[in-house]
């Protein structure tokens, strides 16, 4: 089968050396969609393994495996709407400590950031508000000196993490002027408003909960649960995604795949909690 | 209470003010609620204007509280609580959520305070405090992007102390920002001048509220 009378799917042709050794491990034991090719790569250097795209990891382990120790992890979700707790219940398992957590609040209650801070493995919070009625693990480990903060607009987190997305060196922002917050940083006038620059935050990891995702990572959002996942998903490394549904290639919907999966590495099925109350 | 005056007049109660402000909300404009006191203007927006609310977290079009049992977790507002989205209310990322804002999309923004001085300048997200954990949120993004930035707060601190000020003294949350203040004494506009007087609470004097306030206040 030459690649043009290929199935309906598009298909990819990768070295290994393009992939991480565990996504590669992970396409070769499923087994699926690996094919060698003899025929037309006779004369090839080196025979050449043609696999379609598979984004979808079997479990939350497999997509976590390779957290290191020291990573940057962004978190998405505002309070509980789009925070992924069975990523950061995986994540707290998988036992990477001394992590930089991107999110924009520092944990709710005993799930998702309160726990993965209760768990001692944060070194750092970048959010945008900590303080809220339930923040009582964040709140314990700041006054103890045991977690660093840094404090950043919410707009401008979202903005600096989508800028490091988009391969955008940073921006300047008329929001924070004349704040703490934008104290020491680079201050200019356009047009008459004073702007403060910001630079981009990226990381080695996005955990965000979407709604429906393929193999080819492509993602919907449940209502206000979308807020950082999208941007967090183009500023990581490896953004990995838990879905409710896994649907198959078309199922969505050109029109309406909110992040295309060029922004997504991993997706993980994960049942819907049921609703806390 | 505060116990700085002879009562010859009465203060709005909470949702008198929140029933002013929304009084001068015009028809078809985009409004961003604060967390806090603000949240009660929609209670009180007239049922005949179409007004598009927008939520930092990603809601344009948002409408008021589920009928209990309705909640949905992933729909809930900037203070977290669960809320229902109106026909042809739309959903979006938060740096989509926030070009409206800093983008100058957004008509109107009415923020809770601590303080608002003279010149505009605005105190709302920090006391300073030693020992208090700092949060921003959407504040400074609220604060500087909407073309107009409103201020509602009642107009004594619980010590009774004048929250309209000729500087802040509390961490700034943006610097020249506000354009007009509602306190449950007096409805002001900010302008290169200072304070200006647009009406105060029946039976209130400017004079008596240029005293109690510790600020100068330009009549209308």
């Amino acid at each position: 089968m030459a690649p043009s009378d290929a199935k309906s799917s598009p298909t990819v042709w990768v070295t290994p050396s393009r992939r991480l050794p565990c996504e590669r491990r992970r396409v070769v034991a499923c087994g699926i969609y690996e094919e060698y090719f003899a025929p037309i790569f006779l004369f090839a250097p080196r025979a050449h393994l043609r696999t379609l795209i598979n984004k979808i990891f079997p479990t939350i382990a497999d997509a976590l495996a390779d957290v290191r120790d020291g990573a940057t992890i962004m978190i998405g979700g505002f309070g509980g709407a789009g925070m992924p707790v069975a990523l950061v219940d995986g994540l707290i398992a998988q036992g990477a400590r001394d992590l930089t957590i991107v999110a924009n609040n520092a944990g709710n209650g005993e799930t998702g950031i309160a726990a993965l801070l209760a768990a001692g493995k944060v070194r750092k919070v970048i959010c945008s508000f900590p303080r809220q009625a339930d923040s009582h693990h964040f709140d314990a480990l700041y006054r103890a000196g045991k977690v660093e903060l840094e404090l950043v607009p919410q707009g401008n987190l979202a903005e600096r993490i989508r800028a490091a997305g988009a391969g955008i060196g940073g921006f300047f922002t008329r929001v924070g002027f004349g704040t703490e917050l934008a104290k020491g940083k680079e201050v200019r006038e356009i047009d008459g408003h004073m702007y403060v620059y910001e630079t981009p935050i990226r990381a080695d990891f996005a955990l965000v909960k979407a709604e429906q995702g393929d193999r080819w990572g492509n993602l919907t959002f449940s209502k206000s649960a979308r807020n950082f996942g999208p941007v967090m998903a183009m500023a990581a490394s490896v953004a990995v995604a838990s879905v409710h549904k896994i649907v198959t290639l078309g199922e969505i919907e050109p029109e309406h795949v909110v992040t295309p999966g060029i922004f997504v590495q991993r997706v993980v099925l994960v049942e819907q909690e049921a609703l806390a109350t | 209470m505060s116990t700085t005056t002879a009562t010859t007049y009465q203060r709005l109660t909470r949702d008198q003010l929140a029933a002013r402000i929304a009084q001068d909300i015009p028809e078809g404009a985009y409004v961003n609620l604060g967390i806090g006191m603000p949240t009660l203007v929609a209670n009180h927006l007239p049922a005949h204007r179409e007004i598009v609310l927008q939520s930092e977290n990603g809601i344009l079009g948002m409408g008021p509280a589920p009928t209990p049992g309705q909640e949905d977790l992933d729909l809930i507002n900037a203070g977290k609580s669960p809320v229902t989205l109106v026909a042809g209310g739309s959903y979006f990322d938060s740096a989509e959520s926030f070009s409206m804002m800093r983008g100058g999309h957004l008509d109107i923004s009415v923020l809770g305070a601590f303080q608002v001085a003279a010149n505009g300048d605005l105190a709302n997200w920090h006391t300073g405090r030693a020992g208090d954990i700092p949060a921003v949120g959407g504040a400074m993004d609220l604060a500087v992007g909407a073309k107009q930035t409103w201020v509602m707060m009642e107009h004594f601190t619980h010590q009774g102390v004048s929250k309209i000020v000729g500087a802040c003294s509390y961490p700034l949350t943006g610097v020249r920002c506000v354009t007009r203040v509602y306190t449950d004494l007096a409805v002001m506009d900010i302008t290169p001048g200072g304070f200006l007087l647009v009406e105060a609470v029946a039976g209130l004097t400017i004079d008596e509220l240029q005293r109690v306030s510790g600020v100068l206040i330009a009549a209308a």
